[in-house]
This record gives structure tokens, sequence and C-alpha cells, in this order.
């Protein structure tokens, strides 16, 4: 007898939005690329593909790839979980704005931040001696700087909202501070790191102005390869290669850390509730060497960045800030550098919406751990492990010529699309986790009390995801204002956002211009920490009622 | 065909988890519940009970057999369309809500007037003991107190049938015994049909008519 | 079933509110474009009476720049409605036109340069076309040999350029041509862009293969020898390594334009910087119909726009480059602090395209350990 139950056909039909979605703006992009570089003649080419996969070259920028994600991932971890302890589990007065500010390298232009971490790194600079220009040290601390974020954000959540009572009851059965944190805080805490972890592998995995800035010709990764394949020898087989390789390297840490997330749930699921507690004389010393470790690698690159905004010819002034609201010369930029924050704030916001939408129907869908619910929570992370230079080009591609009558080859709102597909992957991993904590007996009572299953997502799940999905809403606003990769392709010349802005300006000589592209980042950086700030007040407001 | 009066009507149900290998729960059960008879499901645990009462609830939909209320097929209804009210042991009541916003809540989903809706609410209360409690948080109640309002709640709507899923195991033992003998009068006052599940011998007894037993997925 | 109408509707509430905002922002977005486009759909449709249709896509790189009223006077008088698109930069540009020739991105292309100009013609991106506009004759001199698919629109001149101040204060003379970088009182001085990320460093490195001739790839080892610096970009070489006053960088010879120096003057007027301009590549940006342009004809009136003194006056001040035409004036202070090179070196777009797969790799071997 066939079991009714296997057809699904409501989580199908309410799925099919999100696959859309994707498939329009990601997936026949992607296919269409890799297509061109690996079907010859209606064939897959797999003499060719594998004489790509047997050069030297190809082992090289594989390994690493992986030793530098490593690198990034565990530096990243080392950081950001002590510093998750002393802004999320401890309360002390500032700690809101000291969260911020180690968010915004997050979003903060690539170009821009290798820029300043090279001013640092050279022979003059600050950190000159240790001669680590264009080495795979220099590299990897960038990686940190940007990524510290990613482990606060996932991890902090998660230690906030930790039980203190059982901590308490491991030290009562004799168990030292060390002991406790080890048997009892980091089992709860493991399923966040993992997921932390395996993000922040994947962006390291897929990082690319980093790499190429601070790498200089020193250092090549899968990525860096991607980008050189195909714009310099157009060959997109290699590329279509190198881009299915590193899909498999970031699928496998996806794994990895799922397994490792798996494990874990069941014991951690259940209560949320306020672990945290205020800061104690006794805790001074341990917060201020975390908050110090943090600021060393925080500070210098962006201390760097707002030095560089305020120098002009005759010492140093608010001239670049000024400039911002006029129009430069023409053969830097069309409109003056506010508007194009106007831009970014414009499409941020649609694209935030849509990610956000999305997002709260995908961990909707994907809440209850099935075989096709995994292979949707696959499909929205593959944007992750995919170089934008492909899904750049794929949409080159493909949405150029008119789909079932439509142009939308140069509409704004298709910048909103890309930025809202590189979102949406970080939207759901903030949901879901909160979704799976929702005792499913609280949805069961809902229904055997007459509400349907609309209804009981918007009498239950709905009011205790609002703080999360606020978060996440501030989160993917940030993302979007902040990227580059996809939006460079699609973005028009006469309507720049922030930073293609800042990326034109960096490309014409003279002060005035480096000035600006410097005052511009850090406007970005404030109106990014605004953004987050906003978004933490939402939750406490929210959290407030529960 | 309508047959009034006939009850709750269970038939030859069976409900397989799947796995390697797959896990039969519950193994082709017959049971019969007449209107206002109080029914007790006794088992150690893991024998099935619970995923029967799931099953006839509606969460898990069964493989074979039937599960029929008053001569209406009701297996494939939603869960939300049977009428049947649900009480489990614990983390149930919705913490967004007040103690009248979790009663009130299938009075909502029915669509029943403001007054009539408060006026519900303040009888069914005062019924499980907790008059004046109403505008509560959750979080301020005793875990006696979050049962009573669990209660208070999945009668407000009239179910038809209220289905009990060890609600008193989650409490200490003296707590429990005064729960269920409430618990019994309160069920018969309102003279609901029931099945409660247990494994507590004696809380059976306190509560129910009759007692059936069930062990690997199959009654006794 | 309940359950799965309900979630059916939602579904479909949720695309029929994503096609609203999809339809609600097209529009929009078009009408939002630039003040001229609101003139262009406005003027009169006169012109459009010889043949042009009413719409021209301009595809081009981010650099590109033109004065809103000399735009806005060719929209007037052709009756077209300019739209520009910019997915990439030189190399990357033309490997995306090669990539969507099929489906062009646009009319015409603007920003095609002569290092990857022969890639793109032999893939046939471009139809053949010659203008009649007056700078055509001098367009002519820089034209791609045995094609008429690309007009020479402007020319640029990729040069060294030194930190003047630096080599005075250390009492070290400027070096005069290449071979004078290998000279060991310039150790460590000279930073460079990588030709495989960079278009300067590209036609840098075309430079020395012009220079050198076979001998470039000893040419290069004997640089590297001498602790030269290889940055991925641009900006990277001329913003963070360059010690121009400006920008405290540690590398007094830079590679940059012919036309950088003026940007660093001060407000006395005088500039610190300049270039070498016996090191220099001529870098030549061409415009072109593309293949399966839905609108060919405007693609070439823009063509022929380009080359209008209109236009070509304009570049200098907006795109710091030299337009082909010699009929318009150029800045005065581009004779003093902008000179062009009187002999750059060059190397034929065919030549170029033939190896520059093979140099770079070859490159590549030499300076990265």
């Amino acid at each position: 007898m066939l079991r009714r139950r296997s057809l699904h056909p409501a989580w199908w039909a309410l799925a099919a939005v999100p696959v859309a979605f994707l498939g329009l703006f990601f997936l026949w992009p992607l296919l269409t690329i890799l297509g061109r570089g690996l079907i010859v003649d209606g064939h897959l080419d797999v003499a060719g593909a594998w004489e790509v996969l047997t050069e030297p070259r190809t082992g090289k920028v594989v390994a690493t790839t992986i030793w530098l994600a490593l690198l990034g991932t565990v530096g990243s971890l080392l950081l950001g979980v002590p510093a998750a302890y002393a802004l999320f589990r401890v309360r002390w007065r500032g700690q809101k704005a000291v969260r911020a500010l180690a968010t915004v390298p997050f979003v903060l232009p690539t170009v821009v931040v290798a820029a300043a971490f090279s001013a640092l790194l050279r022979p003059s600079g600050l950190l000159g001696h240790f001669s680590l220009d264009q080495s795979m040290a220099a590299v990897a601390a960038a990686l940190v700087f940007y990524n510290v974020a990613v482990v606060l954000r996932v991890v902090g959540g998660t230690w906030a909202g930790l039980d203190p009572s059982t901590v308490a009851a491991a030290r009562v059965l004799g168990a030292s501070r060390w002991r406790a944190f080890r048997e009892v805080t980091l089992p709860a805490l493991m399923p966040a790191v993992a997921s932390a972890a395996a993000i922040v592998f994947l962006f390291c995995a897929t990082s690319f102005g980093v790499v190429l800035v601070l790498g200089g010709t020193r250092v090549s990764t899968v990525e860096t390869e991607i980008y050189l394949q195909v714009n310099q020898f157009l060959d997109l087989r290699a590329a279509a290669v190198l881009s299915i390789l590193q899909l498999l390297i970031v699928g496998l840490a996806l794994w990895v850390a799922d397994q490792a997330r798996k494990r874990r749930e069941r014991a951690t699921s259940g209560k949320r509730l306020d672990g945290t507690r205020a800061a104690r004389r006794k805790d001074v010393p341990v917060l201020a060497a975390i908050l110090a470790a943090l600021g060393l690698v925080l500070l210098p690159p962006l201390y760097a960045l707002v030095e560089r905004s305020l120098r002009t010819a005759s010492g140093h002034g608010f001239d670049h800030y000024a400039a911002l609201f006029q129009q430069p010369g023409r053969s830097v930029l069309p409109v003056p550098v506010w508007e194009a924050a106007v831009n970014s704030l414009e499409t941020a916001a649609l694209a935030a919406a849509v990610a956000t939408i999305l997002g709260v129907v995908v961990a909707h869908l994907v809440t209850h751990r099935t075989r096709r619910s995994a292979l949707l929570d696959t499909l929205v992370m593959l944007p992750l492990g995919v170089s934008a230079v492909m899904v750049g080009l794929g949409m080159l591609l493909t949405l150029n010529q008119p789909i079932f009558g439509v142009t939308i080859g140069g509409s704004w709102w298709l910048v909103a699309a890309a930025q809202a597909v590189v979102a949406l992957p970080l939207v759901v991993r903030s949901i879901v986790p909160t979704a799976r904590a929702i005792d499913p007996h609280l949805r069961m009572a809902a229904s055997s009390l007459g509400a349907s299953p609309w209804r009981v997502w918007r009498t239950v799940d709905w009011p205790l995801l609002r703080g999360t999905t606020g978060l996440a809403l501030g989160f993917a606003f940030a993302i979007a204002l902040g990227e580059f990769g996809a939006t460079s392709f699609l973005a028009r010349p006469d309507r720049p956002t922030l930073p293609t802005a800042i990326y034109r300006l960096l490309g014409r000589p003279g002060l005035e211009n480096i000035g600006m592209a410097f005052a511009a980042s850090v406007l970005l950086a404030i109106m990014t920490a605004s953004v987050m700030m906003a978004s933490e007040r939402m939750r406490t407001q929210v959290g407030a009622d529960l | 065909m309508t047959k009034n009066g006939a009850g709750l009507e269970v038939a030859g149900l069976r409900v397989t988890y799947p796995g390697k290998p797959p896990v039969e729960a519950v193994a082709g059960v017959d049971l019969t519940v007449v209107p206002g008879q109080i029914v007790g499901l006794l088992g150690p645990s893991g024998c099935g009970k619970s995923t029967l009462l799931s099953a006839i609830v509606g969460v898990v939909e069964p493989d074979a057999g039937s599960v029929a209320w008053d001569g209406v097929d009701v297996t494939h209804t939603p869960i939300h369309q049977r009428g049947f009210g649900l009480v489990f042991q614990d983390g149930q009541l919705f913490p967004h809500r007040t103690v009248a916003g979790n009663v009130g809540f299938g009075l909502d989903m029915a669509g029943v007037a403001r007054a009539e809706r408060d006026e519900r609410i303040a009888e069914l209360l005062e019924v499980v003991g907790l008059a004046g409690y109403g505008g509560r948080e959750i979080t301020e109640l005793s875990g006696g107190q979050r049962q009573r309002v669990a209660v208070a709640r999945s009668l407000a709507p009239r179910p038809r049938l209220l289905l009990l899923d060890e609600p008193l195991s989650a409490l200490d033992s003296e707590l429990r015994g005064r729960l269920a003998t409430d618990l019994g009068q309160i069920l018969r006052r309102y003279s609901m049909t029931a099945v409660m599940v247990t494994h507590d011998p004696r809380e059976a007894e306190m509560v129910c008519d009759r007692v059936v037993r069930m062990r690997d997925g199959v009654l006794l | 079933m309940r359950t799965v109408r309900t979630a059916a509707i939602a579904a479909i509430t949720i695309s029929t509110l994503a096609l609203a905002a999809c339809s609600s922002g097209d529009p929009d977005s078009e009408s939002s474009d630039t003040p001229t486009t609101a003139t262009a759909s406005s003027s009169e449709p006169t012109a459009a009476a010889g043949g042009l249709g009413t719409e021209v896509t301009v595809v081009t790189h981010d650099s590109f720049a033109v004065p809103d009223d000399v735009l806005a006077a060719f929209e007037e008088d052709s009756g077209l409605k300019v739209t520009f698109v910019a997915p990439g930069d030189g190399g990357t540009l033309v490997n995306q036109l090669i990539l969507t020739k099929d489906a062009p991105l646009g009319d015409v292309v603007f920003g095609v340069d002569n290092t990857f100009a022969s890639r793109a013609i032999d893939e046939d991106v471009f139809a053949d076309y010659a203008s009649s506009a007056p700078a055509a004759a001098q367009a002519a001199q820089y034209a791609v040999p045995d094609s008429a698919a690309l007009t020479a629109i402007d020319f640029s001149d990729v040069c060294l350029n030194v930190d003047n101040s630096w080599f005075e204060a250390n009492d070290v003379a400027v070096p005069a041509a290449l071979d004078d970088l290998l000279k060991p009182e310039y150790k460590g001085l000279l930073s460079v862009t990588n030709p495989a990320t960079s278009s300067p460093g590209l036609a840098f490195l075309l430079a020395t293969i012009s220079a050198e001739g076979d001998g470039w790839q000893d040419y290069w080892t004997a640089l590297n020898d001498n602790d030269l610096r290889v940055t991925s970009s641009w900006s990277d070489t001329y913003y963070t390594d360059f010690s121009a006053p400006n920008y405290g960088g540690d590398y007094p010879i830079v590679l940059s334009y012919a036309s950088s120096p003026p940007y660093e003057a001060g407000e006395d007027g005088t500039t610190p910087t300049s270039a070498l301009l016996d090191t220099c590549f001529r870098q030549v940006e061409y415009a072109g119909v593309l293949n399966g342009a839905k609108n060919p004809a405007a693609g070439q009136a823009v063509v022929d726009w380009m080359l209008s003194d209109d236009f070509q006056a304009s570049i200098p001040e907006n795109m710091y480059v030299y337009p082909v035409s010699t009929s318009v004036a150029i800045p005065a202070s581009w004779e003093e602090s902008a000179p062009l090179a009187t002999t750059p070196w060059t190397l034929t777009p065919a030549e170029i395209t033939a190896n520059r797969d093979d140099w770079i790799q070859q490159w590549t071997d030499i300076v990265t350990p």
C-alpha cells in the first residue's frame, strides 16, 4: 500500500518558493556556466576534467585552500569562543557597543581591509618588522579579523541561553571550574561551535579579495585560481573543475559540522532561558585579557582604516568626509558617494527582506530533519560554497535574455536578488536552531486545540522566532550592504552601491580619491554597526515579552 | 453512516517507525471507548502506548487500521479538525502567552466571542483550582499549576475526546496523588471521554474507569 | 485536504507578492535612470526617423565617464535612450563579451583594449564598421591591423612613476630606461603589478617583451633578483607601496600611468612624481558594434558619437586618457605634467593574443618562488 504521508504535497508546495528563487538566481546560472566548461559537443568532457584534476598546480591550490581555511577557522575559534563568553555570557556596561564593533569587520569591503592590512604590514608599517607581507600568516590574520564576528554571533547566542544551573550542579559535585567547563559547558556549546566552525571554514575557503591582495603572487587558492582561469585565460573547463572541487571541500566541511551538531542537538534542545550573569569583580582579569586579545586583532586594521580616512595633504582633517557629499570628478564616480550609500540602503533593504522571508520559510521547512529537508538545506547552503565569479558570470549568461518574455537584465533589483542569495544561507542558519529548539509539544497542543498548520505557525512558531528573525534580518541587511562579488557583475555604472563606489575610488590616483575610499568605508562600517545595534535592541525588546 | 454515541473505535491500528530494522511500535490494536468513559492505558516505557495515543490524536499517521469517532472514520482527518484534546507530561504551555492566553487559545481558534471566551476561561480556571491566575505569566507557575493550566486549556474548546499522555509524571509523588484525585473529578464533572497513558497503576486506578495494559505494541 | 490548500495558498501569495515587487520595480528603475533619460524620452522623435530605433545599450568598463550635457546632446540628436552596463574591466570585459556572444549584453562596446582586442575579434564578437566621423582618419593609425571590427577612441601610456623627492633625498639618479632597473642602486625600489590579475601589469610585461625581445625572461629573472615587489592590483602598488608624499610607502618606483603625476600636484602646482617615458606601453581603447546587436544602427551611431569633437574633447578630463582626435584641445597642464611617451613600446594585438597566455605563464614561473 502506498503510504500517503510519503508525498507531502504541502511541504513541496511551500518549498517551491525558495527553490524557484534559488533556481532562477543561482542554480540555473551556475549550471549554465559549469555546462559551458564541462560539456563538449553534447558530452561530458571527462578526459578534459581529469586532465585539470591531475595537474600539479591543482593539487597545490587545493592544499593551500584547505590549509589556509583551517588556519583561519582555528584562529577565529581561539579568539571568538572566549570573546563570546566575555560579550554574551557575562553582562557589563558597554558590551553592546563592543559587540556591534566586533561585527563591523565582517561586512567591510575586502579591498579596503586588505589595503589597511598591507599598510600595517609593509616594511615601514606598524607591524613591518615581522616581515609578514605576502605570507600565509598575513592572509590568515585577515581571515580571523573578518570571521571572529561569525563565531561571536553563533556561539554567543547559545552561550547566553545555556542553563547556568547545570554548571552549578557540576561544581557542587566537585568539578573544578575548568572541569565543569569541559564536561558541561563545552558539550552544550558544541553544536554552536561546530556551526560556527563550518561557516567560518566556508568563508575562508571561498575568500577572494583578502587572498589576492595580501597573498600577492605567493598565495593562490582555488578561488583566486578560478578568477584567473576565467578572467585571464578564459579556461572555463579548468574553472568548472575547480568550482566543483571547491564545492566538495565546502560540502565536506558542512557535513562534518552537521554530524557534530546532530549528535548534540538532542542534548541541548528544549528550554531557552536567560543564562547571562552580571560581571563580578573577580571576572575583571579574565574579561580584560579576552578583550585585550580581541582588541589586538580588531583594532589595528580599524585604526589604519580611520587614520587613512582622515589623512590629508596638510595633516589630518575631515576633508574626505565632506567630499562624500560632493560630486567627484566624472572620471571617478557619476554620483556623489552619499547617493551610492542611498542606493546601497535601498538595495540592501530589499535583499534583506527577501532573504528573511525566504529564510523563515526555509527554516520552517527544515525544522524537522528528514531526507527532503536535508536536500533543501543543502541547496540553500550551496551559494556559500560557490565562487562569486562563477555565479556572476552565469547570471550574465542567463538573466541577460528575456525570461518568459520578461526582461530582467539591468534591473536594479537584480542586485538585491543576488545579495539575497548570498544572505539567505546565513539567515536560515540563524533561525533554524531556534526553530528546532521549540518544543514540538507546543505545536501539537495548538493543533489539537483547533489551529490549522498556518495558524500553528502564526500563533506558536512566529512569536518564538520573532526575536531571532529580527536579528537575522539585521545580519542579512549588513551582509547585503557589504556584498561586492556578485554586485560588481550586476550593479549599473550609473547606480553604484557603496562597495562598488569604494572599489572605483581605489582605482584612481590621487590622495582625495583614496581618502574618499577610506572615508566611504568608515561610513559603511558605521551604517553596518548601526544596523546590527538596532537589530540587537529589537531582540532584547522581543525577549522581554517572552 | 453515523453511529451516534459509539465513541472512540480503534481497529487494527499499526504504526511502524522507519529504520533498520523498522520498529513496529503499534502492532495491531483494537480499542473501544464509550462516551463518558475514562480508559487508562498502562504499560512499561517503550511498549508503544504513547505512539498509540499519537495515532489516535493524529500526530502520527498509521500504516494500517483506522480510528473512528461515533462511526465516522477520522484516520486521515488533520489533528486540528478532529476535536480531540491533548495533555502532555510537560513543555506544552505557550511561553509567550499568559495563563488566560493559554486557556483561551482553543476558543480563539474556534472564533468564540470575547465575553463568552472570558467567561469560559474564568470557569475553567476555577474548576482546576487556579481562579484569578489568568493574568500570570507561565514562568511564574509551579509544575503542578502548569499541569492544571494544561488540563483547563485542553477542556476549554469542549473536545469530544481527551487524550492525556503521562500528565502527572513530571510532578513529585505527593503532588501527583493530589492532582490525580482532582483530575478524576474534573473529567467526571464534564463527563469527558478520555484515554490516559500512564506507567503508574495506582494513578490509573485513581483517575480511570477501566484500565487496559499494553506490551510490545499490542493490548493484553 | 485542508493542510495542502493552506500551504498552497501561502505559496501562491508569496510568489504573487514577489511578482508584484518585480513588475513594480522594473519600470521604476527605468524611469529613475538619470536626469538625462528624462530629457531623452521627452525629446522629439524626429531624429529617430533615421531608423535608429529608440534604445541603445552600451557595454563598457566602470572607468567609463561622459559629461551629462554631452550625453544629453547625443540623446536629443539621435532620439536614442542610452543605457550603460559595466560588468567588468579589461580582460574580464572581453571574456564576458565572448561568453555572451550568442545573446549579447548590448549593442555596442566601449573599452576593449589592444592587449585583449584580438581575442575578441578572433571570436567574432564584433560586426565590422567603418566610421565616417571626422576623427576616424586619426583613429586609423591606432587600428588593429587587418580588421575593421574596432574603432580606436582613446589611448594612454602605462609607465613607471617615480617619487622625485626620494631620489633627491637619497642622492640617487632617477632611472631612465628599463635596463637601469637591474642596477644595484635600484635594488628593492620597484613595485609592479601581476600581469595575470592587473591590466597595467600586463601592459608593463608587454613593454618589457617589446623592449627586450627574446631576452625578456632573463630581464625579469634579473629584475626579480634585484628584489622586485609584485602586488595583485594597481591600487596596492600605487597607494600602499608608493613612497610619494601622499602615500608614504616604501617603494620610490611604481607602475602606473603617464597621466598619474598631475593627481599628485601640491597646492603650489608642483608635481612630486613623474613618469619614466622610456618605460611606457601604449594602451589603446576601442569601441565596436556587437555582432547580434538588437539595434546595430544605433550602435554605429554611438561609435560615431565617440569620435565626435564633443565626446573626444571630454575624454582627458573625464577618463584621464588621450583622445585619438588631434583637433580637440588637451588641457594645458597635461603638456607639462602628463606628457606622452615619444616612442612607446608596442606590440600588435595579434602578436599579443597569440602569446599572451604563454607569456603570463612563463612570467609567473619566473617571479613566483
